[in-house]
């Protein structure tokens, strides 16, 4: 849908694909990663401060997190979005998952598909973290429940078993 | 929800100078102010033009002593160049405290610098290493020190038809020492209490060339210049680093906010430059003087 009078599209089909499945949604350009992945039913990307703050809609954007409430739609335009759905589930959890069960990570949960997220990128380029690498790497992410140290301590675990298994993560 | 805007997707850099010329619009880099200002108290109808795809605005170039970067290079690829620990270590030390890994996803080197933010956090770092910026329209290209480009509180000498388009600057000398800290009430996501950057180059046992730069403690970060002068042609002994801190701390104008009164950050100040002048002095070879 284009503005007769400037020319300018006011409504844009976007393409984008949500862990691995091709999604098209025809949204204006001031709607947010965020809110369409939540109309898309991917409810597990939640919504926080929606000021880029606390982490919890943190989603992978070609591999790099990013907070979605700052994301346009129209910016992940034929690119890919991992959720933490994408990463594994019940039955096939991603060491990370496991890790976050195991040692305590999640509380009230709200948080945590975010660190988790979070978690993969840093992982994903440092696989064998020091203490000050992960405090960094969840530097944008804020929990109120656990005082982090379990989150800390689930994420060194997943590291060592990611490294066990010599893949990536 | 935001409030609604139109977005213009320019595909090449003289497309996006066009657009800028000729309608009333606003670049969007990062988005990482420009959309919570939106959100917070925005109005609806406004123009932005989306720098997503103009590739050639990204990107870190070394060339000999010289170092260039693209305006849309964002927090994180400083801290993924390999060769920026040795071509300004303060903005690297800057980087990894700036905001949190998906705002330095985000947020570029440009964006940071045309909000014009007394608290931006890449500026004390760029000022240390005296960089200069180029803005670039459909007019032509002009290049200015980044100290002149800073004006006051949230203003800066961009024009609307312009982009903020690389920062550039000469790698501090051999015998030199470049240093930041950021105070904030926690180690990351944290919006700065004082920022500080400073950069002490040796000769011949003294101190040939000084820079003192302060953020959120002035209504625009700023260069402490008559402290700095203190410190040219003379060793930096105990006594004239603290003389030159506590002439930076008194260039301050600082305010009481939630982080913190302006009293503290005007003390901060001082034990801050202190701390990092003598630092400074000690790593940079200036040891084998005394």
């Amino acid at each position: 849908m284009t503005d007769k009078k400037t020319g300018v599209a006011r409504e844009k089909l976007v393409n984008i694909h949500v862990n691995g499945t091709a999604c098209e949604i025809t949204v204006p350009a001031w709607r947010t990663l965020l809110e369409v992945l939540r109309e898309l039913g991917h409810v597990e990307v939640k919504c926080g401060c929606e000021k880029g703050d606390c982490g919890a809609c943190a989603v992978l954007l070609d591999g790099e997190v990013v907070d979605s409430c700052l994301t346009l739609a129209w910016n992940a335009d034929r690119r890919s979005v991992t959720t933490v759905q994408g990463l594994g589930g019940p039955g096939k959890a991603h060491p990370l998952q496991t890790a976050f069960i195991e040692h305590g990570g999640a509380q009230c949960g709200y948080c945590t598909p975010g660190m988790i997220l979070a978690a993969k990128a840093l992982l994903d380029d440092i696989p064998n973290p020091s203490l000050d690498d992960i405090k960094r790497g969840l530097s944008g992410n804020l929990c109120r429940c656990t005082g982090y140290t379990r989150i800390f301590s689930a994420i060194r675990a997943a590291a060592q078993a990611l490294r066990q298994e010599g893949g990536t993560s | 929800m935001l409030p609604s805007f139109e977005l213009l997707e320019p595909h090449s850099l003289d497309e996006a100078l066009k657009m800028l010329a000729t309608s009333e619009a606003t670049p969007l880099a990062g988005g990482t102010n420009l959309l919570p200002d939106l959100r917070a108290h925005g109005r609806a109808g406004r123009r932005f033009i989306s720098l997503a795809a103009l590739d050639q605005l990204r990107g870190v170039e070394h060339k000999g002593n010289r170092v260039i970067m693209g305006g849309s290079t964002t927090l994180n690829d400083i801290l993924r160049d390999p060769l920026m620990p040795k071509a300004a270590p303060s903005l690297v030390s800057m980087a990894k405290v700036f905001a949190g890994t998906m705002i330095r996803n985000a947020a570029t080197i440009a964006g940071n610098i045309c909000y014009g933010s007394p608290s931006a956090d890449a500026i004390p770092p760029l000022l240390s290493v005296d960089a200069e910026v180029t803005l670039t329209s459909a007019a032509g290209e002009r290049t200015l020190p980044l100290d002149s480009f800073l004006l006051g509180y949230k203003k800066t000498a961009h024009r609307p038809d312009e982009l903020l388009k690389t920062v550039a600057w000469t790698i501090p000398a051999a015998d030199s020492a470049n240093l930041f800290y950021k105070l904030g009430r926690r180690r990351g996501d944290a919006i700065t209490v004082v920022g500080v950057a400073v950069t002490v180059v040796i000769e011949s046992g003294s101190c040939s060339k000084a820079r003192i730069a302060l953020g959120s403690v002035a209504p625009t970060v700023f260069r402490a210049k008559e402290a700095e002068n203190i410190l040219i042609g003379r060793p930096l002994t105990a006594a004239t680093i603290d003389q030159a801190a506590l002439t930076a701390a008194q260039a301050s104008r600082p305010i009481d906010d939630i982080r913190a009164s302006a009293e503290y950050r005007r003390h901060t100040v001082h034990m801050l430059v202190r701390r990092l002048l003598t630092q400074a002095w000690q790593t940079s070879g200036a040891k084998q003087y005394d």
